[in-house]
């Protein structure tokens, strides 16, 4: 194998006959750079669907209402079912040991917020404590909402990061009090939210609050809970379907509205929402899996069909060898090192191509479902090595025969 | 060199069987030029071949230069092959993507020699046959003189105890198939034991003794006076 004379030899053979070289090299390397790509992109999906969910916290399930379409109890279509905080309450009363993070919320779309001559608009959203957990809001500085704020309905705020950079240029916000709607609030902290700048766009204040300065009464526009995770995945899903369909009996009991009507409630169960898409990601990776390692298993048989044919080509050349003094031995050796050889380099060439794309076009990939498309390079390596493998395997038997053909049957002329 | 006792070989196709060599006797002494003639079919060629190790007996005796020739495995036969044989074909079997430098040291690669040292072996025996010049040239650009005569140099380069030709000619016009038979001569005349197969009679009397072959049998075997191939020329 490490035979200086024989790689002369093969290196010799290999460059006088580049077409084989050639075709041979790039059935191996177009096989490991499809992989490549395929198992990039298939990470790239679960890397953007995952990114998806980590906007909220992934066991939230929350509850939003609309207007009636159906008729109920002699009450007519069409009405808009508010909900209030004794909704909430009556929820969290009777799912207490199941909640872990319980809020509910009023919001205004679009506030005018001002901060000295700076202007924007921005969603205002009156919130509970917990909701920071629920929102997976992360603390830049400051502090998020506090009980005491909402028991005193404390005129503060808390802003996010992309409201930091559009008001305050640079500056502090912490202790400075920013006008919404006209009205003094003192901001106490600055958030980040891995939803990115949508979410970065907002202004939290205490519910308290923003019900009274909105004059919104006991009103709430929504309400979210996450549910205590258990241990397994499925269980996890199956407590909290069973919420979330328990949640959605309750608030039409509450406000009268028909069981089967599905616009007026709206449970949004991100966990069943996540499993979901956890399937479809499975199922992609396994397409793409099967996808890849057909192509390889094409490659394979590519390998063995032109060792096939190089043989069969060859099988003079060999006889010629042998009747020069070749051992069978040294014949197998040869056509296999070669073989060996070249499915190596070309599927290393192949994989590094693959590699340098995917490193190449990945950042430039603007979308929310394709993020980061990478490939574990212990398992591109490794299908490299398990081509060559095969491919030695599947160049073996037609190398054997030709080394055990007789001389004088090789050299017959035709 | 060779001793060759009751040589029978058949081959068999199917059911049927052929029963080429019928028992053939002979020996060559060291430095001999025989050509061994016979129709086609009369079993000259199996001879070779047996001769070369490229085929086997079913019965008797081969002895080659003190060595008997039985029971050989590929590995044993191999080295014999390399050691004490050198081929000469009718269709020259050079290897075509190989130059003709590295179709003559070939025989010496299989035997272990090391890079410098063949080329430079290689390099003489195509000085040898007259084809220094052409020694980077491929065989598809050489005449079929030329290609000969680098088989020839191929078959010389490991230094063979017998060389073998099987119808070295007989792919060749008349003019050089005589400049062959001039370079085989001279090779001959420097002591090599060469066997030429062939059915011309002009071939075959350049030689110094004619074996004649019919239906599996040596029908005669006699020396003959060698007409010089240069006085063709």
């Amino acid at each position: 194998m490490f035979d200086l004379e024989r790689w002369q030899e093969i290196f010799e053979t290999l460059s006088k006959n580049k077409l084989r070289t050639f075709l041979t090299g790039l059935s191996v390397a177009s096989g490991i750079f499809i992989l490549v790509i395929l198992l990039g992109f298939s990470e790239g999906i679960a890397n953007g669907v995952k990114s998806q969910f980590e906007q909220d916290a992934a066991n939230k399930i929350s509850v939003w209402t609309g207007v009636t379409t159906k008729g109920y109890k002699g009450l007519n279509p069409g009405r808009y079912i508010q909900l209030k905080n004794s909704s909430f309450d009556a929820v969290e009363n009777g799912y207490d040991d199941y909640l872990e993070y319980r809020t509910k919320d009023y919001m205004i779309w679009g506030g005018t917020v001002n901060y000295n001559n700076e202007t924007g608009n921005y969603r205002v959203r009156g919130t509970m404590p917990d909701n920071q957990f629920i929102e997976n809001a992360d603390m830049g500085s400051g502090r998020f909402i506090s009980q005491s704020d909402i028991n005193e309905s404390k005129k503060v705020a808390v802003i996010g990061n992309k409201i930091k950079t559009d008001l305050f240029k640079g500056e502090d916000p912490i202790n400075e009090n920013i006008q919404v709607f006209g009205m003094n609030f003192k901001v106490v902290g600055v958030f980040y939210d891995p939803g990115g700048d949508r979410e970065e766009g907002q202004v939290y204040i205490p519910l308290t609050t923003a019900q009274k300065v909105f004059n919104a009464g006991e009103n709430i526009r929504n309400m979210a809970f996450t549910v205590k995770m258990a241990d397994d995945f499925d269980e996890a899903v199956a407590v909290s379907n069973a919420i979330a369909l328990g949640v959605e009996q309750k608030i039409k009991e509450i406000h009268t509205v028909a069981p089967d009507d599905v616009s007026a409630v709206r449970v949004h169960n991100t966990l069943e929402q996540a499993q979901k898409f956890y399937s479809l990601i499975a199922t992609i990776r396994a397409v793409f899996w099967f996808v890849g390692i057909g192509t390889i298993i094409a490659g394979i048989v590519g390998v063995g069909n032109i060792m096939l044919i190089i043989v069969k080509e060859r099988t003079k050349e060999i006889g010629i060898r042998k009747a020069l003094g070749a051992l069978p031995m040294s014949i197998v050796g040869m056509i296999l090192q070669e073989s060996v050889f070249v499915t190596m380099f070309s599927g290393l060439f192949g994989l590094i191509f693959g590699l340098g794309l995917l490193e190449l076009v990945g950042p430039l990939i603007e979308s929310d479902f394709i993020k980061y498309p990478q490939v574990d390079f212990n398992i591109a390596l490794s299908t490299v090595f398990l081509l060559v493998f095969a491919g030695a395997l599947a160049g073996f038997v037609p190398a054997y025969r030709a080394a055990m053909i007789k001389p004088i049957d090789a050299l017959r002329d035709e | 060199m060779i001793e060759i006792k009751d040589l029978h070989k058949s081959y068999h196709m199917g059911s049927n069987s052929l029963h080429v060599l019928k028992g053939i006797n002979f020996n060559v002494k060291e430095g001999e030029l025989v050509s061994i003639m016979g129709s086609s079919g009369s079993g000259k060629s199996t001879l070779l071949n047996i001769l070369g190790m490229l085929d086997e007996a079913d019965e008797g005796q081969y002895i080659l230069d003190g060595v008997p020739i039985k029971n050989l495995n590929e590995k044993i036969a191999a080295k014999y092959r390399n050691e004490f044989l050198g081929f000469i074909f009718q269709s020259f079997n050079l290897i075509n993507y190989k130059s003709a430098l590295d179709n003559v040291s070939m025989p010496l690669y299989y035997k272990g020699v090391k890079r410098k040292e063949r080329t430079e072996k290689a390099m003489h025996y195509l000085e040898k046959v007259g084809l220094a010049q052409w020694s980077h040239h491929l065989p598809s650009e050489l005449s079929g003189g030329q290609k000969q005569r680098v088989a020839i140099a191929r078959a010389l380069a490991s230094d063979p105890k017998v060389l073998l030709a099987d119808e070295p000619t007989g792919a060749l016009d008349t003019k050089t198939s005589y400049e062959v038979m001039e370079l085989i001569q001279g090779i001959n005349d420097e002591g090599k034991t060469i066997l030429v197969v062939t059915h011309e009679d002009d071939i075959a009397h350049m030689t110094k003794r004619i074996v004649n072959l019919k239906d599996g049998l040596i029908i005669d075997d006699s020396p003959v006076e060698q007409i010089r191939a240069s006085a063709h020329v």
